[in-house]
C-alpha cells in the first residue's frame, strides 16, 4: 500500500516536479510579481512626499519642478509595475494552460492503461471530474494564487521592514494588532471549512437524489410516489439551504472583518503616533508614512488568506490528478515477441481459476477447463452469476487469471501482447456502446480502408439497411442522445461493427438479447456465414440461438458442469435439459 | 433573470430591502472616515492635545465598528436571501419536472434537466449572493462619493471622470471579447467530458478494437482547441488587472500633480483660497478612489450577469414548459379490469410518420394479452399509452370502460401496475423499493412477502443477511440486471392492481425463472388482467390473445394456434425460436 500523500505541500511539490521544464520561466514570472509589489510600496511614500512639498509651500509657493520630478518618476514606476504585472500574468497563464493541456492528454491516455479493476473502485464521474474540474482548478490556482501570494508576501514583508526602519515602537504596535487579526482569520477559516464541507456534502446528496428521480420519472409517476418524493426532496433541499447560507455568510464576512483589523491598526498608529509626536519623540512626517504603510500592510493579509485557500483547493486537485496518473498500470509488454500469424483458432482453457483482485476470497471461476477446436462454435450457457461474461473477459485478457492458463493455438495468451490478443477477436458485448458521431463513424470505428460497399453489405446482413436508408442523411446521420433509436437497433449497429472487423475469432456476449427473433435469425445466417471456419464463442439466454453450437459449455457457480452438443446434453437430461425445457413449461 | 427573480418569496424580498438600508448606512460610516482623517491631520499639524486625538480616534473606531457590524448583518441577510432564493427555485423546478410528462422529459433530456436543477441553480445563487452586496453597495457608494466632491473643482472632476471612462471602457472591451470565448471554453469542456465518458463506458470495446490511440487522438482535438482559446483569452485578460491598478494609481498621481499646479495658480496673497484648494485636493484623492472602485465593481457585476442570464434562461425554459398531459376528473369506472384500444393511432411529436396506426383490441378481466413484434414495431409505444406516458393522437384508449384522459391521475394509477423495460430501482431498502409510492393495497409485511415471492425475488432476497432491509444502492447499482428486474416486478405486484403491464420485463431472466414467474402469476392472480410485451414465443404462447405488430400496424390478433395458422409474421417469429417438433 502506498503511503497516502495528503499534505498540500506534497501535492504541490509533485506539480512542481511535473512542470520542472518550465520552472525557470515560472520563477522569472514570480520575480516580476515581487518586483511589481515592491514598486507599490514606493508609490505611497512618494505621493506622501508630494503632499509634503505642497503643504510646505502652501503659503510661499509650491516647488512645481520638484513635484514634476516625483511625478515623472512615479509615472515610470507605475507603468513598469503594470507592465511587469501583465507579463507575469501572461507567462503564468500560458505555462499553466500548456501544463493542463498536457495533463488532460495524459489523464485521458491513462484511462486506457489502467487495469479494469481500477474502475471497480473508482466511479466514472470521479475520473471525469479529475480530467475537467480538477485540472482547471489546479490551473487557476497556480495562475492566480501563486503570484498573488508572492506579491502580497513581498508587500507585507517590505512594509514591515520599512516600518521598523522608520520607527520601531509604532511598527511593533501595528504588528501586534495585525497578528491578532491573523489569529481571528485563521479561526474563522477553520470554522467555515466545516460548513463548506457540509455544503458540498448536502449538495452532493441532493444532486444524487435528483438524478435518480429524474431517471425514474415514469416509475415515480405510475407508483403515485410524487408526494413522498417531494417530501424527501424538501428535506434534502432544506439541508442544502441551511449549509448554504452558513458557508456563504462566513465567507462573506471575511472582508469586513479584515477591514476592521485594518482600521484598528490605523487608529492605533494615529493615536500612539500623535502621543509620541507631542512628546517630541518622532517627527510629524512619520505618522503620515505610517498611515499609508498600515493600509499597505493589512491588505495583503486578506490576499494571502484567500490565496492560501485557493492553493489548498489546487493542491487537493493536484493530489487527485497525480493519484490517478501514478496509479498502477497494465504491465509493460514491449518485450513480448511471441506472435500468431496464421491463426487456426484452437483455444484451450487449462484449469483456469479467477477471483476479482478486490475480493480475493470470492472465487468467481473455480476450475475451468475446456478444449475448443479450430472453427468450432462454442456456446456458454448458465444462470446469471455463473461466470459466463467473466470467462470472456479472461479470454480477452481484460482481467488476468489467478492460476491456470488460456492458450491460442498452443501459445499462452499471457505470452502475447494484449493488443495482439485483441486483434484476433471480433467482439459484441452485452452493453451496446455507441458514441456521438455519424453512423459511419460508429461502424468504421478505428478501422481503415472500409468502403461504402462493405458498409452496405454488412448492414444488409444485419437487417439495418432499411433503417439506415430511412434516415435523412443515411450513413452520415449523427447519433446523439436525442436521436430516437431502439435498443435493438443499437445492438444491430454494434454487431455490424464487429462484422466489419472481420477478425479470425468471434465473441458474442448476449449480442442479440434486445433484437427480435426474426431479425436475429437473419443475423445468425449472416453470422454463420461469417463464422464459417472461425472459432466463435456465444453467450446467450435464448437457447434457440445456440442450439446448433458445436460445443455447449454449461456453467454453474464458476465451473463447467456439463458439456457437449445440444442433442448429447438433452440426452443426459441434466441441468441443461431442465433449463431448455423450462421455456415450454405450461404457464399463463 | 428578472422573470426568475419574481420567484423570490416575500420574506427574501424584505431581507433584500433591509439589506439595502443597511448598506446605505454602512456607506455613510465608511465615508465618514476620510473626514476624520482630515480632522486628525489638522490636529497633528496644529499640535493639538492628546485628549483631542484620542477622542477623534474613538470616533473613528466607532465608525469602523459600526460599519463592520452592519457589514456582518448585511452579509447575513444576503446569504439568507440568496440561499432562500435558490431553495425556492430548486423546489419549484423539481416539482415542475415531477409534473411534466415523458414527452417533455425526452425533449429536454434527463441529463440536461439534472444539470439545470443542480449546476444552473448553484450558478445563479452565487451571482445573487455576490451581486446583492456589490450591486447595492456600488451605486450608493459612487453617488455618495460624487456628491462629496461635486462642485469642489471642475478640473479635478473632469480628470476623475476621464479615468473612470478609460478604465471602464478597457474592462468592458476586454470582457466583451473574452466572455463569448468563455462560452466556447464551456462547450469544449462538454466535448472533452463527452469523449472521456465515451472512452470510459466503452473501455472494453476500446481495448477490443485496440482503439486506444484513436480515442487519444479524438480527445486531443477539443483539448488542444481549448488550450488555444484559453491562451488567446488570457493574453487579453492579463491586461485587466494591471490596467485597473495603473488607472487607480495614475488617478491619485494626476490629482496631486494637477492639484499642485491648481494651488500654485492661485495668487499667493489669497492664502484662504489656497488652503481650501489644498484640502480639496486631499479630499478628492480619497473620494476619487471610491468612485473608481464603485464603477469597477459595477462593471464586474454587469459582466458576470450574462453567465447567470444563460442559467436563468435554461431554468425558465423548463418552468414555462407546461405538461401536455392534463389530469381528468373522473374517479368512477364502468367496468373492472378491462383495457380497450379503439382505432388508436400515435405519432411522436416532431415526427411525421405514425408510430402506431389504427390499433384496436380489447382485454377482459383476468385475461392475458400479449404483444409481440419485430424490433421497432411499436410494442413499447403501445403499452405506454395505457398509463398516459403519451396520449394517443387519434382514437381512444379505455381502461375499465372510461377514456384514460378522463380519469384523475390517482384513479388511473391505482388500477395499474406497470413494469418498465429498463428496471428502475432507487436508493433505500428492498422494502422501500417494493412499497415505493402509494396504492390502495396496505403496505404490510404479508403483502411484501407475497410480492417478493411471486416476483421470484425471494430466492436471492432470502440469501441476503438482512433480507428485505437490505440496502439498494443508488439506481440499484449493487444489483444484477435480473435482480433489478425482479424487484421492479415485485413493486408492481405489491400495488395489487387490476391491470398489470409488463413491458418486455422478463428479458434479463433466464428461462426457468421466467417460467416460474408466469406460472405464479397465472395461478395466484387469476382476476388480474395481464398485458405482456415480449420477445420470446415461450413467454406468450399461452396467452388468451396475442397482438402481432409490424411497423406500427396490427397484422394479427388471436391465440397462438390461430396465429400459427393465419399469420405469416407470427409464424416466422415462432419458427425462428422453436423447432417444428416443439411447436406441435
Amino acid at each position: 500500500m502506498k503511503k497516502k500523500n495528503s499534505n498540500p505541500v506534497g501535492a504541490l511539490k509533485r506539480t512542481g516536479a511535473y512542470m520542472s521544464s518550465s520552472m525557470g520561466i515560472i520563477i522569472f514570472a514570480l520575480v516580476l510579481a515581487a518586483l511589481s509589489a515592491v514598486m507599490t510600496i514606493i508609490g505611497p511614500d512618494k505621493i506622501g512626499k508630494m503632499a509634503t512639498i505642497m503643504s510646505d509651500g502652501l503659503f510661499t509657493g509650491i516647488d512645481l519642478a520638484a513635484i514634476a520630478k516625483i511625478g515623472v518618476f512615479l509615472a515610470i514606476i507605475y507603468c513598469l509595475s503594470a507592465l511587469f504585472g501583465f507579463i507575469q500574468h501572461y507567462i503564468m497563464a500560458v505555462v499553466t494552460l500548456k501544463m493542463s493541456y498536457r495533463m488532460r492528454g495524459e489523464l485521458s491516455e491513462k484511462i486506457n492503461r489502467v487495469p479494469q479493476k481500477y474502475f471497480n473502485t473508482t466511479s466514472q464521474g470521479d475520473i471525469l471530474s479529475r480530467i475537467t474540474n480538477d485540472v482547471s482548478t489546479l490551473q487557476q490556482g497556480l495562475t492566480n494564487s501563486l503570484p498573488t501570494i508572492i506579491s502580497a508576501a513581498t508587500q507585507f514583508v517590505g512594509c514591515l521592514i520599512m516600518m521598523f526602519v522608520t520607527e520601531w515602537r509604532m511598527a511593533l504596535v501595528a504588528l501586534c494588532i495585525t497578528l491578532l487579526g491573523m489569529v481571528l482569520i485563521v479561526a474563522i477559516m477553520s470554522k467555515s471549512q466545516r460548513y463548506f464541507t457540509a455544503r458540498q456534502k448536502s449538495l452532493g446528496e441532493l444532486n444524487g437524489y435528483v438524478e435518480e428521480m429524474y431517471s425514474g420519472h415514469e416509475v415515480v409517476r405510475i407508483s403515485r410516489a410524487v408526494d413522498k418524493v417531494l417530501d424527501h426532496f424538501d428535506g434534502l433541499n432544506a439541508a442544502v439551504y441551511d449549509a448554504n447560507w452558513r458557508s456563504q455568510f462566513l465567507s462573506g464576512v471575511m472582508q469586513p472583518l479584515m477591514n476592521v483589523i485594518g482600521n484598528l491598526s490605523y487608529v492605533a498608529v494615529c493615536v500612539f503616533g500623535s502621543v509620541l509626536a507631542i512628546n517630541g519623540t518622532i517627527e510629524f512626517g512619520v505618522i503620515v508614512s505610517f498611515i499609508l504603510y498600515v493600509r499597505l500592510f493589512t491588505t495583503p493579509l486578506t490576499q494571502i488568506a484567500q490565496g492560501m485557500t485557493n492553493l489548498q483547493m489546487a493542491s487537493a486537485s493536484a493530489h487527485r490528478i497525480f493519484d490517478f496518473l501514478e496509479s498502477e498500470e497494465l504491465g509493460d509488454e514491449s518485450d513480448k515477441t511471441e506472435k500468431l500469424d496464421a491463426v487456426r483458432g484452437a483455444v484451450t482453457f487449462d484449469h483456469v481459476r479467477f477471483s476479482y483482485p478486490d475480493s480475493p476470497d470470492k472465487i468467481i471461476i473455480k476450475d475451468f477447463s475446456a478444449e475448443v477446436h479450430p472453427g468450432q462454435k462454442v456456446a456458454i450457457v448458465g444462470p446469471t452469476g455463473a461466470g459466463k461474461t467473466t470467462m470472456v473477459n479472461l479470454l480477452m485478457r481484460f482481467f488476468e487469471v489467478n492460476s491456470g492458463r488460456i492458450t491460442l493455438d498452443g501459445v499462452a495468451t499471457t505470452d502475447l501482447r494484449r493488443e495482439d490478443v485483441h486483434e484476433l477477436f471480433g467482439m459484441v458485448l452485452q452493453d451496446t456502446w455507441l458514441f456521438e458521431g455519424t453512423i459511419r463513424e460508429n461502424l468504421v470505428y478505428n478501422m481503415e480502408g472500409i468502403t461504402d460497399e462493405q458498409l452496405e453489405t454488412v448492414c444488409k446482413a444485419c437487417g439495418l439497411d432499411k433503417f439506415v436508408h430511412s434516415l435523412p442523411q443515411g450513413f452520415d446521420t449523427v447519433l446523439s442522445e436525442s436521436t430516437t433509436i431502439s435498443a435493438g437497433q443499437k445492438q444491430l449497429l454494434t454487431i455490424a461493427r464487429a462484422m466489419l472487423q472481420n477478425a479470425p475469432m468471434l465473441i458474442l456476449d448476449e449480442a442479440t438479447s434486445s433484437v427480435d427473433t426474426r431479425t436475429e435469425l437473419l443475423i445468425q445466417r449472416a453470422m454463420d456465414e461469417l463464422t464459417k471456419g472461425r472459432t466463435s464463442f456465444v453467450i446467450a439466454h435464448r437457447l434457440s440461438t445456440i442450439k446448433n453450437a458445436d460445443l455447449i459449455l454449461v456453467m454453474r457457480d464458476g465451473d463447467v458442469i456439463e458439456s457437449g452438443t445440444h442433442e448429447q446434453l438433452m440426452e443426459q437430461n441434466g441441468f441443461y435439459a431442465e433449463l431448455y425445457n423450462s421455456q415450454f413449461a405450461q404457464a399463463s | 433573470m428578472i422573470k426568475l427573480l419574481k420567484n423570490m418569496r416575500r420574506k427574501e424580498v424584505l431581507m433584500v430591502l433591509l439589506c439595502t438600508v443597511l448598506v446605505a448606512v454602512q456607506v455613510y460610516f465608511d465615508l465618514r472616515l476620510p473626514d476624520y482623517m482630515t480632522d486628525l491631520t489638522t490636529l497633528i499639524k496644529t499640535s493639538g492635545a492628546t485628549a483631542d486625538i484620542l477622542s477623534v480616534g474613538v470616533k473613528m473606531l466607532g465608525c469602523t465598528l459600526a460599519s463592520a457590524v452592519l457589514a456582518v448583518g448585511c452579509g447575513y441577510l444576503a446569504a439568507k436571501a440568496a440561499s432562500g432564493f435558490s431553495f425556492t427555485v430548486r423546489e419549484k423546478l423539481f416539482r415542475h419536472v415531477m409534473d411534466i410528462g415523458s414527452e417533455e422529459m425526452q425533449d429536454f433530456s434527463v441529463a440536461s434537466l439534472i444539470t439545470r436543477t443542480t449546476n444552473d441553480i448553484t450558478q445563479i445563487q452565487m451571482i445573487v449572493a455576490m451581486g446583492l452586496q456589490m450591486m447595492i453597495k456600488s451605486p450608493i457608494m459612487a453617488v455618495w462619493a460624487i456628491i462629496k466632491i461635486l462642485g469642489k473643482s471642475w478640473e479635478l472632476s473632469a480628470v476623475t471622470a476621464a479615468f473612470v471612462v478609460v478604465i471602464c471602457v478597457t474592462v468592458i472591451t476586454v470582457m466583451s471579447i473574452c466572455i463569448p470565448r468563455f462560452r466556447i471554453v464551456q462547450k469544449l469542456t462538454d466535448q472533452i467530458n463527452r469523449v472521456a465518458r465515451e472512452n470510459l463506458t466503452g473501455i472494453n470495446v476500446v481495448h477490443a478494437f485496440n482503439a486506444e490511440q484513436y480515442q487519444n487522438d479524438k480527445f486531443n482535438k477539443p483539448s488542444l482547441d481549448m488550450m488555444n482559446v484559453q491562451v488567446k483569452n488570457q493574453k487579453l485578460f492579463a491586461l485587466v488587472q494591471p490596467t485597473m491598478m495603473l488607472g487607480m494609481n495614475g488617478l491619485a498621481l494626476t490629482i496631486y500633480w494637477l492639484g499642485a499646479a491648481l494651488v500654485n495658480n492661485i495668487a499667493l496673497t489669497d492664502s484662504a483660497a489656497r488652503l481650501t484648494m489644498f484640502s480639496d485636493v486631499l479630499v478628492f484623492s480619497t473620494y476619487a478612489t471610491y468612485v473608481v472602485m464603485s464603477f469597477m465593481m459595477l462593471v464586474m457585476i454587469f459582466m458576470l450577469l450574462p453567465q447567470a442570464q444563460v442559467s436563468a434562461e435554461r431554468i425558465s425554459e423548463v418552468l414555462e414548459r407546461k405538461a401536455n398531459i392534463r389530469e381528468g376528473s373522473v374517479s368512477e369506472c364502468k367496468e373492472h379490469g378491462t383495457v380497450e384500444f379503439k382505432n388508436v393511432s400515435f405519432c411522436y411529436p416532431h415526427t411525421s410518420e405514425d408510430e402506431l396506426s389504427n390499433i384496436s383490441f380489447r382485454v377482459n378481466r383476468g385475461e392475458t394479452l400479449a404483444v409481440i413484434g419485430a424490433t421497432g414495431s411499436g410494442k413499447t409505444t403501445l403499452v405506454s399509452l395505457i398509463p398516459r406516458f403519451y396520449d394517443a393522437t387519434e382514437g381512444e384508449v379505455l381502461v375499465d370502460g372510461v377514456n384514460v384522459r378522463d380519469y384523475t391521475f390517482d384513479t388511473l394509477y391505482n388500477k395499474l401496475g406497470y413494469v418498465t423495460q429498463k428496471a428502475v430501482l432507487f436508493a433505500g431498502s428492498i422494502r422501500d423499493n417494493v412499497y415505493f409510492g402509494e396504492s390502495e393495497a396496505p403496505a404490510d409485511d404479508e403483502g411484501l412477502a407475497q410480492a417478493v415471492e411471486l416476483s421470484q425475488a425471494k430466492e436471492f432476497v432470502d440469501k441476503l443477511p438482512d433480507g428485505t432491509q437490505h440496502h439498494v444502492a443508488q439506481m440499484g447499482r449493487n444489483m444484477s440486471g435480473g435482480q433489478k428486474q425482479r424487484l421492479s416486478i415485485a413493486r408492481a405486484l405489491a400495488r395489487e392492481p387490476e391491470i398489470l403491464v409488463f413491458d418486455d420485463s422478463f428479458s434479463a431472466l433466464d428461462y426457468r425463472t421466467d417460467a416460474k414467474l408466469r406460472e405464479g402469476l397465472s395461478k395466484q392472480l387469476h382476476d388480474t388482467t395481464k398485458i405482456i410485451v415480449a420477445q420470446r414465443i415461450s413467454t406468450i404462447r399461452h396467452a388468451d390473445k396475442i397482438v402481432v405488430l409490424d411497423r406500427g400496424e396490427t397484422v394479427g390478433i388471436g391465440t397462438h394456434e390461430e396465429l400459427m395458422r393465419n399469420c405469416d409474421v407470427y409464424r416466422e417469429i415462432a419458427t425462428s425460436q422453436l423447432s417444428a417438433a416443439e411447436l406441435a
